[in-house]
């Protein structure tokens, strides 16, 4: 089994659309996101999950100079930020790639699939 | 290179794909399949020209690039547990032309083409792996840098080892879709090959006979995709018109090829393919696929003695048909080609000039010839410089170049 990160990336126009989207369209998102974390679980492929709050709240420390730096705000200057995240245990890349269609639909929006490196001898 | 060892060589190239994917199976990485079958090769040159070729030459060079790998897997006692483990694999599966080997083909082919690589890693991939082709071979072909193609194939590589991407035949319920990008590949390869985008050769028939004969292997491996056997069918009627397809240097066009010059036994077996499409269609219900009713409106232009007799009706049908399932401008600017013959350049113009192909060099092509035959001479020239402007192939601007000249003041 290996372990991949779904991660559910916002660029500017994903915002606005989710800033448009009504109590009930907000409802029936979340609605779908936990069922498919309980559909996670019961297959033994759910490690861990989590939605993060807007990138205003980020705050970047640097701590590799003699003095740790804390600044407000990401350290990349970019428009698309993480939103959220699965971590799940697949077999292969299909079978992963198969979770992140069903997360797509899910949280309806696009999935990053992406592995995680391997402990050496696992 | 002495003709010893060019016929080593030569065998080696037809047994690679079978000999790599064996490999891939039992040790579970591209990178030890690879450089233990280069080994291989190496065992090969010095041992066949002095002791003659074995009785099994797949099966010897599957053997020594096995006990190869296990050598080098041995001496680096640093590769991970798994490659450890594969050792402890007692691997009897004999090496035969058919049976579980030529799965590992199929296996290798889909993982080469998995959707997750880009499609010009796939198509590399592809060459090398599945048709032997070294990198700088696989980097001619396409006309890039050696050195960008090896990074091509090592980061493809590399993916395919990080995410997991599996060495397997996709579940029944996915193989159309998968099965889908690996005949997209070897299409490409073909075209290609049929008619190189630049470069000074304006066919590649390593490239064209590769892709043939990547389809027979696939054809063999999954006789009931009948997508599998339109793909080859159409290959086969294409090839057989190669080469009367360029004559002095220049493209001669469809319906001014010799057709005495046609391979007569590529288009009888292209032929017996569509028929036997059609049958299954029938029988199954199952409409014909994209590369199905593209073989059957080549059997229809290569079953017309002359191009007069071609029997446009049905082959205006069969584009409609294949517009119906699979639109595109490009299937709809065919369409309109024999649109042409049915009903006249000027129905046929209309439709053309609709389409948004202003970068593609066969419909300006096309524009070209039908304003010529309207004798809108000045459109025409005009449409020729644009096609001419559009296309790298040499044998093409040499056509086109002529008909701009014939052109009425």
């Amino acid at each position: 089994m290996s372990q991949y990160l779904l991660s559910v990336i916002h660029d500017p126009e994903d915002v606005a659309a989710m800033d448009a989207m009504t109590p009930e369209e907000m409802q029936a998102v979340f609605a779908a996101v936990g069922t498919f974390n309980e559909r996670l679980q019961a297959e033994g492929a759910w490690v861990f999950a989590g939605g993060l709050q807007t990138h205003e709240s980020t705050t970047t420390v640097d701590a590799t100079g003699a003095e740790t730096i804390v600044t407000d705000g990401p350290f990349a200057e970019t428009k698309e930020y993480l939103g959220g995240f699965w971590i799940i245990e697949a077999p292969d890349l299909d079978a992963a790639l198969k979770w992140a269609a069903e997360g797509s639909k899910a949280c309806a929006n696009r999935v990053e699939v992406r592995p995680f490196q391997e402990e050496p001898g696992a | 290179m002495s003709d010893a060892h060019a016929a080593v060589e030569r065998i080696y190239r037809e047994e690679y794909g079978r000999v790599v994917a064996s490999l891939v199976r039992r040790f579970g990485d591209i990178d030890i399949a690879e450089e233990a079958a280069g080994e291989a090769l190496l065992v090969a040159l010095e041992k066949w020209p002095r002791d003659g070729v074995p009785p099994n030459p797949g099966g010897w060079l599957t053997t020594t690039a096995g006990n190869r790998a296990i050598d080098r897997i041995r001496r680096e006692s640093h590769r991970d547990a798994k490659h450890q483990a594969a050792l402890m694999i007692h691997d009897d599966t004999p090496h035969e032309p058919t049976g579980p080997v030529e799965d590992d083909r199929l296996r290798l082919i889909f993982t080469c083409c998995h959707p997750a690589l880009a499609p010009e890693a796939r198509v590399a991939l592809t060459l090398r792996l599945l048709g032997g082709l070294t990198v700088p071979e696989v980097a001619q072909a396409f006309l890039v840098p050696e050195t960008t193609m090896a990074q091509r194939i090592t980061r493809a590589k590399r993916k395919i080892k990080d995410a997991h991407i599996p060495y397997r035949v996709p579940a029944t319920e996915d193989l159309a879709s998968r099965l889908g990008a690996v005949l997209a590949v070897v299409y490409l390869i073909f075209n290609e090959g049929y008619l190189a985008s630049s470069g000074e050769v304006p066919i590649r028939e390593d490239l064209t006979a590769e892709a043939i004969r990547l389809a027979r292997i696939l054809r063999a491996l999954l006789p009931d995709e009948p997508e599998v056997a339109g793909l080859l069918a159409l290959m086969l009627l294409t090839e057989a018109r190669r080469t009367t397809r360029v004559a002095g240097g220049e493209l001669v066009v469809l319906s001014e090829q010799d057709r005495g010059g046609w391979d007569r036994t590529l288009i009888a077996e292209g032929h017996a393919i569509v028929r036997e499409c059609l049958a299954r269609a029938r029988e199954t219900g199952r409409g014909p696929g994209r590369y199905q009713l593209l073989a059957a409106i080549n059997a229809v232009h290569t079953d017309a003695p002359t191009a007069a007799d071609t029997d446009w009706e049905q082959i205006a049908a069969l584009y409609a048909q294949l517009e119906a399932i699979a639109p595109s401008p490009i299937v709809a600017l065919n369409r309109a080609v024999a649109t042409a013959e049915l009903d006249g350049p000027e129905v046929a113009l209309a439709a053309v000039d609709k389409l948004p192909l202003s970068g593609y060099h066969a419909w300006h092509a096309t524009r070209a010839d039908l304003l010529r035959r309207l004798g809108h001479s000045a459109e025409a020239r005009a449409a020729y410089d644009a096609a001419i402007a559009a296309t790298e192939n040499p044998a093409e601007r040499a056509y086109l170049a002529r008909r701009r000249e014939q052109l009425r003041p």
